[in-house]
């Protein structure tokens, strides 16, 4: 076989330049084939989604909003490390660190937790490398359908604890799935 | 009793208007709506239920825009074009005949609004007025590309307008009629024109297609070149008759197709119905022949739309000149041939 011939799509066509025929160049049965070409996709599916009242499905793998998790027992995971930021392509997370204090033995796991994490969500490319990068298996990106509102004021892409960090009794109810 | 003429063909005009503004009305939805199927997408439907209610919703809008009135020496003639346009599609319905006749009040009543016998003709002269429209408008605009995207349209509709009548008057050598009337009568059972015309129809179908700038002809408004074609200066509703116009002249070109080649309102077993049930009856049910087919053929106005890439300018004028023409012609003559074979005559 000469490579002339190969088709690794199957697809591939000789192009000739012959002279048409007389019933060729009328382009009639041309037209006519086009036409059933066109009338087949009157009855085929529509692909549109009519949004607000349905909306797409999403893909297995599909990555949103980001979360600090807690463990079993409600405390913090993360340990700010600076690993996420770290691996972050988009540099889009900062954190500052802290040293835990005795009497915060129940609110964070490691002796060393973030006091400040802010990821900007303007930066964000939501490509999951922060889940991957964390040690402490601190931060997780959810499935959750909900956008990044929309905004005139730039801070307010800027998400700190307060929207990032697993809610209170969603660990409680973890918990309690995890005992039974 | 010249009264009652009067009042009846007064009513009936306003009738027939109303219908073909419904017609150009929902042409715009319908027009849509095909073009989202042939692409695999679902079209308008937000405005009421389906989208039924998105013409009104077009009209609004133009209507509430602004009018834009570009700085033009002519602005007479501005105002002019679109009304000229809106106008020659209109009154072409006149000669058009939407059924056979009722027997209402005991008086027949005719269905139509004039029954001339130049009919034909008539229809000829309308639409080369229809050039007008388009030519002032494009004039009138003071903006180049608008001139040459009228110079477009109207060289195009001028030069398919001779193929056009060509193709006819095999149809008028073969009936022995210029009346509408009359050649509907005579395609009554399945006796029609298209059996007997197929070359001719085909010439008359593309030459209609050219003359209400519809695709693959509509060189006058491709945008890629041209903007907006002849209406690029138009804003608000001057732009809304514009393509009022141009959906009003394709249901009437529609309607003229039906009547002169698919048996205008006759329909096969007419007789049969007419028998059984009564003439106005038969009748009845041929108006309504007619209007499924004037929809058939708008259907095919769009399916074409959205199958045929668009001609170039040499093409456009190679196919009008140098084949509709010649065959157009050759056409008459073996018309003329068989007509004489036929009476023994040869």
């Amino acid at each position: 076989m000469s490579i002339e011939t190969i088709s690794l799509s199957g697809r591939k066509k000789e192009v000739s330049n012959k002279k048409m025929t007389f019933l060729e160049s009328l382009y009639l049965v041309a037209i006519f084939k086009g036409l059933m070409i066109t009338i087949r996709h009157l009855f085929t599916r529509k692909v549109t989604i009519k949004y607000p009242e349905q909306t797409r499905e999403l893909s297995p793998v599909y990555r949103g909003q980001h979360m600090l998790m807690r463990d079993d027992e409600g405390r913090e995971r993360c340990t700010a490390c600076g690993l996420c930021a770290l691996s972050c392509p988009a540099e889009a997370i900062t954190m500052k660190a802290e040293e835990r204090k005795p009497d915060e033995m129940h609110l964070y796991r490691e002796e060393k937790y973030a006091s400040i994490y802010e990821i900007n969500m303007l930066r964000c490319i939501f490509c999951g490398l922060c889940e991957e990068a964390c040690p402490k298996q601190a931060i997780y990106l959810t499935k959750s359908r909900v956008m990044v509102k929309s905004n005139s004021d730039r801070e307010d892409f800027i998400y700190g604890k307060d929207k990032l960090v697993m809610p209170l009794d969603m660990a409680i109810n973890n918990t309690k799935q995890m005992a039974n | 009793m010249d009264q009652a003429i009067i009042i009846e063909k007064g009513i009936f005009i306003v009738v027939i208007f109303a219908i073909t503004m419904l017609f150009a009305m929902y042409e715009t939805l319908a027009e849509r709506k095909i073009a989202a199927w042939l692409q695999d997408r679902i079209g308008p439907n937000r405005a009421g239920k389906g989208g039924i209610l998105q013409p009104l919703a077009d009209g609004l809008k133009l209507f509430s825009k602004e009018e834009f009135m570009p700085n033009t020496p002519n602005k007479f003639l501005f105002i002019v074009g679109p009304a000229i346009s809106m106008s020659t599609a209109l009154i072409t319905s006149a000669v058009i005949p939407w059924g056979d006749k009722l027997h209402i009040f005991g008086r027949d009543v005719i269905l139509q609004a004039t029954d001339i016998d130049v009919a034909m003709l008539y229809v000829f002269g309308v639409l080369s007025v229809g050039v007008y429209g388009i030519m002032i408008g494009g004039w009138a605009s003071n903006n180049k590309f608008s001139l040459m995207s009228a110079m477009r349209a109207s060289s195009q509709m001028i030069s398919y307008e001779v193929a056009m009548g060509l193709s006819l008057i095999a149809l008028v050598m073969m009936t022995g009629t210029l009346s509408l009337r009359d050649m509907a009568l005579q395609q009554h059972g399945m006796n029609w024109n298209i059996f007997y015309q197929p070359v001719g129809f085909l010439i008359f179908l593309v030459c209609s297609f050219a003359e209400t700038n519809r695709t693959p002809f509509d060189l006058a408004e491709c945008e890629a070149e041209l903007i907006g074609g002849y209406h690029t200066e138009y804003s608000s509703m001057r732009m809304g008759f514009y393509l009022f116009a141009e959906y009003a002249s394709m249901f009437i070109s529609s309607t003229i197709l039906a009547v002169l080649y698919f048996g205008a309102y006759n329909y096969p077993g007419m007789d049969w119905v007419a028998e059984n049930a009564g003439a106005n009856v038969s009748n009845i049910i041929g108006i309504f022949v007619l209007f499924a087919k004037i929809c058939a053929f708008i259907f095919f106005y769009m399916w074409i739309r959205w199958t045929i890439p668009r001609f170039r300018y040499d093409q456009l004028m190679r196919l009008g000149w140098q084949m509709l023409i010649p065959l157009a012609i050759a056409n008459i003559i073996i018309t003329g041939i068989v007509i004489l074979l036929s009476d023994g005559k040869l």
